[in-house]
């Protein structure tokens, strides 16, 4: 028999006796020492602590009761981990070992979860392709030579090669969906305020959010049951209930009917790849065949979305930021003769090039005489990007868009060029902005086998629709089922 | 705006954003950043005449809570991941700042 690997099915091999939280936790991390050496998706394993956690697990007399009773479970690396190293992927925190738990940690050990290890990420979560580690690349499972996208690239690769079943990354401007989809698993940014941002390393607080990637939408929505509610350490998560996902998913039963799903098709212009349109497409007709209605609808302001999203978030990174100093953790030039010395050594040494154009680029357009006529501006044009969403959710119910123009590319291609890097995020970035959840699925190949991933948008912390429709175009395919093959060899780092 | 990005600009910024950049990152940012302004140029010709700036996703500011006093990091666990700290003494550790 199959080993269970969903999130519901080692939930009820274990719970039924049939497996124990040991058995499960030591084949992940079998799989993850014999199929990480070609992937670089992990920053740090922590089998010790696992398996310590799994035999607790096992003795636990109300083990029945936890929704991801002995779910492995892999961590971006930019989220608090108390006792293992948390690197956000820079070489300013390497080493770095957190006084305390992300409350998204401490949520998935209540709930019975057992964190295997810590995943590779762009530095400081800022990229597109998980090529601004100072870690080396991770490679994407179905093509080695390509990147698997970013920033969450190694929490994607990690779910995507089967080691975990669930993994968490962060969602800036599409670091949790671009991946996903270029991994063909699938990947769930919720609305803004749905889930405590207490622990994960600050980029752009305004857009930042956490969430699950998983192989099927079902899985995803018991990880958001888990993660979502309002924590006291975070005065930007929501106090709004949270909704019994799963049951919306249940109560549908992958039905469609009387959703109609909005696509703002005058946005496909320049740079959208022909097979991932066909793929796209093709998704919406299965969608009508499961009684959805399909609509056109006029994101005008969305064209602007790319540059809105690079004023805004490069400003508040630069803030961010302004905290790695060498003082209170972190990496610090040796030698220096003065503090600020030691300050522009330190974050010269410490942090990446991609970090530092950012740095730069945030901190002029919030300068005296830039400010108006940059960070002022790309705030109004932001108010204008939500409404045009607000006018759009009056007629539909989500919104769906390819979650990437093209399937993933191949590693070092967009390095030089930043524009054409920051692209790879045109379809994502304007959920940040409006601060509205967005999942993607996948939805097919492109270029032979790279998976190509449908993304559906929904209101305002309306986060159960997006799942539900996500959850009835999977049911209809077999697309989330589709895995790589196992990496042949481990090539040269 | 009309204004290019210069070298003169990055070096004003790079101090202000206390980044000391050695010579090739100086010659690849100056050209890089004014790429990146010169392409976000597009958005000055949006209308925003009267639009109000959003500044943070809705519904999410000005959260209140109690002033409660709770407990907060124990000093020395603040103090662990120093670069240089007196842990017994209760301090981070930096050079000299006065002559």
């Amino acid at each position: 028999m199959e080993q269970p690997f969903s999130v519901t099915d080692v939930r009820e091999a274990i719970a039924s006796g049939r497996a124990s939280a040991v058995e499960i936790c030591r084949a992940a991390l079998d799989r993850i020492a014999a199929t990480d050496g070609a992937l670089n998706a992990f920053r740090a394993v922590a089998p010790e602590r696992a398996l310590a956690r799994a035999a607790e697990l096992d003795g636990r007399a109300d083990r029945a009761t936890l929704p991801l009773l002995g779910v492995p479970v892999a961590l971006k690396d930019n989220l608090c981990t108390r006792g293992i190293a948390t690197t956000a992927g820079s070489r300013m925190l390497e080493g770095y070992l957190p006084p305390y738990d992300a409350t998204v940690v401490e949520r998935l050990e209540a709930a019975g979860a057992v964190i295997v290890g810590k995943t590779n990420c762009d530095e400081f979560a800022m990229g597109s392709s998980t090529e601004n580690s100072a870690y080396g690349p991770t490679r994407n499972p179905w093509a080695v030579d390509r990147t698997p996208g970013g920033s969450s690239g190694g929490s994607a690769a990690a779910v995507a090669a089967r080691m975990v079943p669930l993994s968490l990354g962060s969602d800036t401007g599409g670091s949790i969906r671009q991946p996903a989809a270029l991994c063909g698993v699938v990947g769930f940014k919720p609305s803004y305020g749905r889930v405590s941002r207490y622990g994960l390393i600050a980029f752009a607080s305004s857009l930042d959010q956490v969430g699950p990637f998983a192989t099927t939408v079902r899985d995803a929505a018991i990880a958001l049951e888990v993660l979502a509610g309002h924590d006291p350490r975070d005065s930007t998560s929501s106090s709004a209930a949270v909704p019994a996902f799963t049951r919306a998913l249940d109560d549908s039963g992958g039905d469609l009917k009387g959703i109609r799903i909005g696509v703002p098709r005058a946005l496909f212009t320049e740079g959208v790849d022909a097979e991932v349109l066909a793929a796209f497409d093709a998704a919406l007709d299965v969608t009508r065949a499961r009684g959805a209605d399909v609509i056109d609808v006029a994101l005008p302001y969305n064209a602007q979305a790319i540059p809105v999203y690079y004023i805004v978030a490069t400003a508040e990174a630069s803030a961010n930021l302004a905290r790695y100093d060498g003082v209170r953790y972190g990496y610090r030039a040796p030698g220096a003769r003065s503090v600020s010395e030691m300050y522009e050594r330190s974050r010269e040494e410490g942090f990446g090039r991609e970090v530092k154009r950012r740095i730069i680029l945030g901190t002029y357009v919030l300068s005296a005489g830039y400010y108006d006529a940059y960070y002022l501006k790309a705030q109004q044009v932001r108010t204008l990007i939500k409404r045009d969403y607000d006018t759009a959710f009056a007629s539909v119910d989500v919104i769906a868009v390819p979650t990437s123009p093209t399937p993933a590319f191949p590693l070092g291609e967009r390095t030089g060029d930043p524009v054409r890097m920051y692209l790879s995020d045109v379809f994502t970035v304007s959920a940040n902005l409006a601060g509205l959840p967005a999942i993607t699925v996948p939805c097919g190949f492109a270029g032979g086998r790279l998976p190509v991933g449908l993304q559906f948008t929904g209101r305002p912390m309306d986060d159960a629709v997006v799942l539900r429709v996500a959850d009835g175009y999977e049911r209809a395919t077999s697309w989330s089922s589709e895995r790589p093959a196992a990496p042949a060899s481990s090539p040269s780092r | 705006m009309s204004h290019s990005f210069t070298r003169e600009d990055l070096e004003r910024i790079a101090r202000l954003a206390r980044l000391e950049l050695d010579a090739s990152e100086q010659d690849l940012f100056a050209r890089q950043v004014a790429g990146i302004l010169e392409y976000a140029e597009q958005i000055q010709r949006v209308d925003t005449t009267d639009v109000e700036p959003t500044s943070h996703a809705p519904g999410s500011a000005g959260a209140m809570r109690d002033d409660v006093v709770c407990p907060s990091l124990p000093r020395d666990e603040a103090l662990a991941a120093a670069p240089d700290a007196d842990i017994a003494a209760g301090l981070f550790k930096v050079p000299r700042v006065l002559a």
